[in-house]
């Protein structure tokens, strides 16, 4: 049974499309992982999927029920929960008062205040401090315990990592089975590839608004994971554009033992043929630069 | 002695212009939002009682209260219909939009009710007082300031402990995230604008018993409640509580020595404490920062 569905997205701000196309499904209990260099459109994914952007088109479906057309709020009441990158608590409320916030559209479920408290101690002892005074790991807590507290369906996680020490960021990884024996499934943005695949039953890439790949976490092959991460044409068969979530047919899959390392030459054989190269005035520019002629651009 | 009592009857004064000010501190809080219709609509809520009295022949007290509903609900309507549209804009929507209002609002009780001044017929309440030694304490003054403190007191307890102050709070840090978290902010919004144009309303209605009142008194009633919202600081309810009182006190202690002087030494209060403290008595430079972020974030 799935729990949510996203399919043929197309969302984006204002006249910057960031999603071409994107389709996915969670089954319900199922964690997916969503790998993705900066600006791929994983943080507009979820936004989409939790109702802060409109999308422009597609349908994403919710235990069957189409939601696209509904505003966040009701969203949130139907069982989506975002803890959203840079964790964005409401600072002059404390920490408690943080959880407390979703009571009101909660649906019945396993993560009352005591639950989360036995969850995360750390946020426990700090209930009555203000979110703004919290450090960075206390504040995650509370951005989870507050999704957590609505008792979702389903989970979206971005960037839990972000900004912390990795002592911190193994904790949360380590409490993470936890919160999906509940029985909720998540969405997991994760920029570290590795700890994107432990955790989830499956991962999918996106690359500037597609997606590239897609399959078991167990099963996908990380070097050529990497290749889609960056976007590398050096995987022939493997196309950023056409793909679209396909595998790549066994036979045109190139086998890639190593990663090439960033800080060395690329051998001979893995370079791009000639043929194939892009020249420097065809390239698109760099993702957020300014172009040269437009010195106003505020950066 | 005489102090003294000036110096009570400035406090009253300043309960009364609390009053007026809480709203606008409310809102300013939690929508960031200036309302400069706010003493304009203060204004049509005592025309209504006026008029109720006159058509209904009900007494003051009667009218009053079958008028703060009202007030109410057109507060929540106004919130509905056209600030909510107004701070979807922008910063600068909200103040061209009020601002229009307030102009109208003038102008329709000028050619609906003329420009004299009319009296606000409120009974015995008028000018009964209770004496106390040297000090005289005038009902309708003492009920201002106590209602003054019910309502900063309560709406404070209010935004503090219940579930609905909890969601107030979280839409005035975060709006998105508020939404996010499954609030509806519309709603909320509608009955915060409706409690802050209802107290401005019970207010202004109460001033007027001894001002009388006439369509461009909402302008000097958005003065005073604005500074005392400013010198109390932005967004703190017991600020503006503090803020009305100096500006009473101050009125009334100058107005000893000479009427005239009365108002500019509190508009020079207002830049002194603009000067001094920017921020207000009780606001944080925290706080303005954040506000300026939101402002500039709402911008992008």
């Amino acid at each position: 049974m799935t729990a949510l569905t996203v399919q043929d997205l197309d969302a984006g701000y204002r006249d910057f499309q960031a999603l071409f196309g994107v389709s996915l499904d969670l089954a319900e209990g199922e964690t997916v992982s969503l790998i993705g260099a900066n600006g791929a459109g994983k943080s507009t994914l979820l936004m989409t999927i939790a109702g802060a952007l409109r999308p422009w088109r597609g349908r994403i479906t919710l235990g069957g029920a189409d939601i696209a057309g509904l505003p966040d709020h009701q969203r949130a009441r139907r069982g989506i929960a975002i803890v959203p990158e840079g964790r964005r608590l409401f600072p002059s409320l404390t920490a408690e008062e943080n959880i407390l916030v979703p009571s009101t559209g909660r649906g019945a479920g396993p993560w009352s205040l005591d639950a989360l408290y036995e969850l995360f101690p750390m946020v426990a002892a700090r209930r009555s401090q203000r979110a703004g005074l919290l450090s960075g790991g206390e504040q995650q807590a509370v951005a989870i315990a507050r999704a957590l507290a609505a008792n979702p369906r389903v989970l979206l996680m971005d960037e839990v990592s972000l900004g912390l020490a990795p002592a911190v960021v193994d904790g949360f990884y380590r409490l993470l089975p936890r919160i999906q024996e509940s029985g909720v499934c998540i969405l997991l943005v994760e920029q570290d590839i590795d700890r994107a695949l432990a955790a989830s039953d499956r991962a999918l890439c996106l690359l500037e608004g597609r997606v590239v790949m897609a399959g078991d976490s167990a099963g996908l092959d990380r070097d050529r994971l990497v290749s889609a991460y960056f976007g590398a044409p050096s995987a022939p068969g493997f196309s950023a554009t056409k793909t679209a979530g396909a595998p790549v047919p066994l036979d045109k899959r190139v086998p890639l033992d190593k990663p090439v390392p960033l800080d060395k030459p690329v051998p001979l054989d893995r370079r791009v043929p000639p043929d194939r190269r892009v020249p420097p005035d065809k390239r698109d520019p760099p993702r957020n630069s300014v172009p040269p002629d437009n010195p106003e651009v505020p950066r | 002695m005489t102090w003294l009592n000036d110096t009570l009857q400035g406090i009253f004064v300043g309960g009364g212009y609390a009053l007026t000010a809480v709203g606008l501190s409310l809102m300013f809080g939690v929508m960031r939002l200036v309302n400069l219709a706010h003493g304009d609509l203060a204004v049509c809520a005592t025309y209504l009682v006026t008029t109720v009295m006159a058509a209904l022949g009900v007494p003051f007290l009667a009218a009053l209260l079958l008028m703060l509903p009202v007030a109410f609900a057109a507060g929540a309507v106004l919130q509905l219909g056209l600030f909510d549209r107004a701070l979807r804009t922008g910063p600068l929507a909200p103040l061209l939009v009020t601002f229009g209002l307030s102009i109208m609002i003038d102008n329709l009780l000028q050619q609906t009710y003329s420009a004299n001044v009319r009296g606000v017929p409120a009974g015995s309440i008028d000018v009964a007082a209770a004496h106390l030694g040297g000090l005289v304490l005038p009902w309708l003054s003492v009920l201002k300031l106590v209602l003054a403190l019910v309502v900063i007191g309560g709406l404070s307890a209010a935004l503090r402990f219940t579930g609905w102050g909890r969601r107030v709070r979280a839409t005035s840090d975060d709006v998105a995230m508020a939404r996010l978290q499954g609030i509806r902010v519309r709603p909320l919004f509608a009955t915060v604008t409706g409690i802050a144009i209802a107290a401005a309303a019970l207010a202004g209605t109460l001033g007027a018993v001894t001002t009388g009142v006439y369509p461009t008194l909402g302008t000097l009633t958005l003065i005073f409640a604005f500074e005392a919202v400013v010198i109390g600081g932005l967004g703190s309810l017991w600020g503006t509580l503090l803020g009305g009182i100096l500006i009473g006190v101050t009125q009334v202690l100058v107005s000893q020595v000479s009427v005239p002087y009365a108002t500019l030494a509190s508009q020079l209060l207002f830049l002194l404490v603009l000067v001094v403290r920017p921020q207000g008595l009780f606001g944080t430079p925290q706080a303005d920062g954040q506000a300026a972020g939101q402002a500039a974030g709402a911008e992008a």
